[in-house]
């Protein structure tokens, strides 16, 4: 309590990790609002869980300095046990135990009263619906059983900050809507809540979102700014023979990406380009194809997501 | 040609990873090395300096004439020198020595009077092999070459009189059990935990380091102790196994022995990376255990640096321990020693898995 709690739950500066030679992270700025659900966005291998690992204090970072909930990290991770909740991206609770008999491992380990302990696994099997597999063997449960019962073992303990390494990986979609929902209500409870994922509507959900790509921080902000300041122009274009029109369109220097969505094609632009939708029509034409329909469009986190890795391919 | 080119594509890929499984790689030069050195040198049936101690009652020419010959046989070492029959007996029970060689002050009559033995072996026959080693002393030949009339030679056997092996083995081999079983069940602990991946929920958990080494010991000296009672219970009624100390007594060797061996564990546990180095360097420790603890072969008759090995090994104080306390009737406090070297052990080895484990991934 020296400093008074600051406003941001999580800060980092410049923060670097790398194993051997490979760099894992690179120089990331990080500030994580309190009450809020923070996502970091990125494909496998673009240094998420290390840095929610590093965030944690299980790996030591190999420049910049992290604090957490006004604590230095890793130095004081010790101290913060209590206070801070970890999901692994892998299920890490015993598979061999009851959901039960992990509850109250989960709960004894932290140290939780007798009373208290009834009463928080009481409150997290009502809350994320364990009820009905409680007593079955964590290992014989579905993935989406598994992943309920490993949120509610992170939330026993009721931390202020909880750690979701891609929680959804193994889940279907209806089991991930109900899954949100209910980080919603932890939210709402007063928790803060850092999710890394690779899902576009996952991403979408979030208050606030960082795009990472080996290792770097490409792009940041709320979902709405980022669609706002995404540095490209976004064209729809139907035409009859999408996939010849797309290998016109990726010839132009000025055209930075096409992907195909059934029948359409997402067409990034460059932004300087003038007129850009006139000029996507000319092409298509120009290859003697048929184009139906012509037109720009707002962006789309996905398009956020390709023209900022494509941002940083450029530079680098 | 194509199964010929598939064989070797999968001969030379295990080959590759032997060379980069270091471990393994070390089994496979170090155990044969290791068995033939301890078959060839340690390994000794024909069992030579025995520790032994000299009370010369007579003290006459002819008497430390006698002594010196009987050492000159090399089976025997004199380390020390007794006052009367009582000390031998003491120093015999303590495990200082493995033979007493008792003179009486009519030496000289007896010698020449020739129907009476004129020197009293007295040997910890617990082990047989030490038991046949002694007999040969009493064959004239070997002790009187100088002497005009051989003395006769009267060996009193102590401990196990009717030679059985079984009496000398049993209780040796709840110590071959206990190293087994108990730095098996430690070695996996925690590598079980970091390869199933429970590890990494388990390091954000506020216990501590000291914490989770110590629950990881406790669960387990309870079914050291288990072991303990039902190997020395089938001794007992099936071998006729005399226990001639005090249970307490053993239970306190084997206790220490127990938490001597589940820190071993959790040290190997610390280092390995998978169950199955565990396993590995379990039976690095269990190997040279079974052979050079005094198990198998009497302690005294491996080369030296057999014997610095050997006392490197908590089985081998162990050995010690639990044969004083049962087939001799020691008493504890006569052989604290031992239970300090396993004391000491079980600080180091602790201290040691305490310090590496970190509640980190890097």
């Amino acid at each position: 309590m020296k400093t008074g709690h600051p406003e941001a739950a999580i800060q980092a500066r410049n923060l670097s990790k790398h194993f051997g030679t490979v760099m894992a992270v690179r120089e990331l700025d990080l500030e994580v609002p309190r009450q809020r659900i923070f996502g970091f966005l990125g494909p496998n291998g673009s240094g998420k869980s290390t840095t929610i690992r590093m965030l944690c204090g299980l790996l030591t970072p190999s420049q910049g300095s992290i604090e957490v909930l006004g604590r230095q990290v890793p130095r004081e991770a010790e101290a913060l046990r209590m206070q801070v909740g970890y999901m692994t991206q892998k299920f890490s609770l015993y598979e061999d135990l009851s959901g039960i008999e992990n509850l109250n491992f989960i709960g004894s380990v932290y140290t939780l009263g007798r009373k208290r302990k009834r009463r928080r696994m009481a409150e997290v099997s009502e809350q994320f619906g364990l009820d009905g597999f409680l007593k079955r063997r964590a290992g014989t449960l579905s993935g989406g059983q598994k992943q309920r019962l490993a949120l509610a073992a992170a939330t026993l303990h009721e931390p202020e900050l909880l750690f979701l390494d891609e929680p959804t990986s193994a889940v279907d979609p209806e089991n991930r809507r109900a899954f949100w929902e209910s980080l919603f209500d932890l939210v709402e409870a007063g928790t803060t809540i850092l999710v890394s994922t690779h899902y576009m509507d996952e991403a979408e959900r979030c208050h606030n979102l960082v795009i990472l790509d080996e290792g770097r921080l490409v792009a940041s902000g709320s979902p709405t700014e980022l669609s706002r300041n995404i540095h490209a122009q976004v064209i729809v274009v139907q035409s009859e023979q999408p996939r010849r029109a797309g290998k016109a369109l990726h010839g132009q220097a000025w055209v930075r990406s096409v992907a195909q969505i059934g029948t359409e094609l997402r067409v990034l632009v460059d932004p300087s380009t003038a007129d850009a939708s006139e000029a996507v029509r000319q092409v298509v034409l120009g290859a003697g194809l048929n184009v139906s329909e012509c037109r720009a469009d707002r962006a789309s986190l996905e398009d956020v997501f390709v023209a900022a890795t494509m941002d940083h391919e450029a530079s680098a | 040609m194509k199964s010929l080119q598939r064989i070797s594509a999968v001969v030379w890929k295990e080959l590759r990873q032997l060379r980069r499984d270091r471990l393994t790689f070390g089994m496979i030069v170090g155990i044969p090395v290791l068995q033939l050195l301890l078959f060839g040198y340690a390994i000794n049936f024909d069992v030579r300096h025995l520790g032994a101690a000299v009370a010369d009652m007579a003290n006459t020419s002819a008497s430390r004439q006698m002594v010196l010959n009987l050492a000159h046989t090399q089976v025997i070492d004199i380390k020390h020198q007794a006052r009367s029959a009582g000390e031998l007996e003491s120093m015999m029970r303590r495990g200082q020595i493995t033979v007493g060689i008792y003179i009486p002050h009519d030496f000289d009559r007896r010698l020449a009077d020739g129907d009476r033995a004129a020197v009293q072996v007295l040997a910890d026959g617990s082990d047989p092999i030490v038991q046949s080693a002694i007999a040969q002393l009493g064959q004239p030949s070997r002790v009187s070459p100088y002497l005009d009339q051989p003395p006769r030679l009267e060996i009193r056997n102590f401990y196990n009189p009717e030679r059985r092996s079984p009496v000398n083995t049993v209780p040796g081999l709840i110590g071959i059990i206990l190293t087994l079983t108990m730095i098996l069940f430690t070695a996996v602990a925690i590598v079980r935990e970091r390869e199933r991946g429970n590890l990494e929920l388990l390091i954000t958990t506020p216990i501590r380091t000291p914490e989770l080494m110590l629950a990881k010991i406790l669960p387990y000296v309870m079914i050291g102790l288990v072991q303990v009672s039902l190997v020395l219970c089938l001794g007992v009624w099936l071998f006729d196994v005399p226990v001639r100390g005090s249970l307490v007594d053993v239970y306190l060797v084997a206790l220490a022995f127990v938490v001597a061996n589940l820190s071993l564990g959790l040290m190997i546990s610390t280092m390995a990376d998978n169950q199955f180095q565990a396993m590995q360097m379990t039976f690095f420790i269990l190997l040279p255990s079974i052979l050079l603890s005094g198990f198998m072969f009497p302690f005294d008759g491996m080369p030296e640096p057999a014997q610095w090995i050997a006392e490197l090994l908590p089985m081998t104080h162990f050995m010690r321990l639990i044969r004083g306390v049962v087939l001799r009737g020691a008493e504890l406090q006569e052989m604290a020693g031992e239970l300090a070297v396993l004391a000491v052990f079980i600080g180091v080895a602790m201290s040691f898995a305490i310090l590496r484990f970190r509640k980190r991934l890097d």
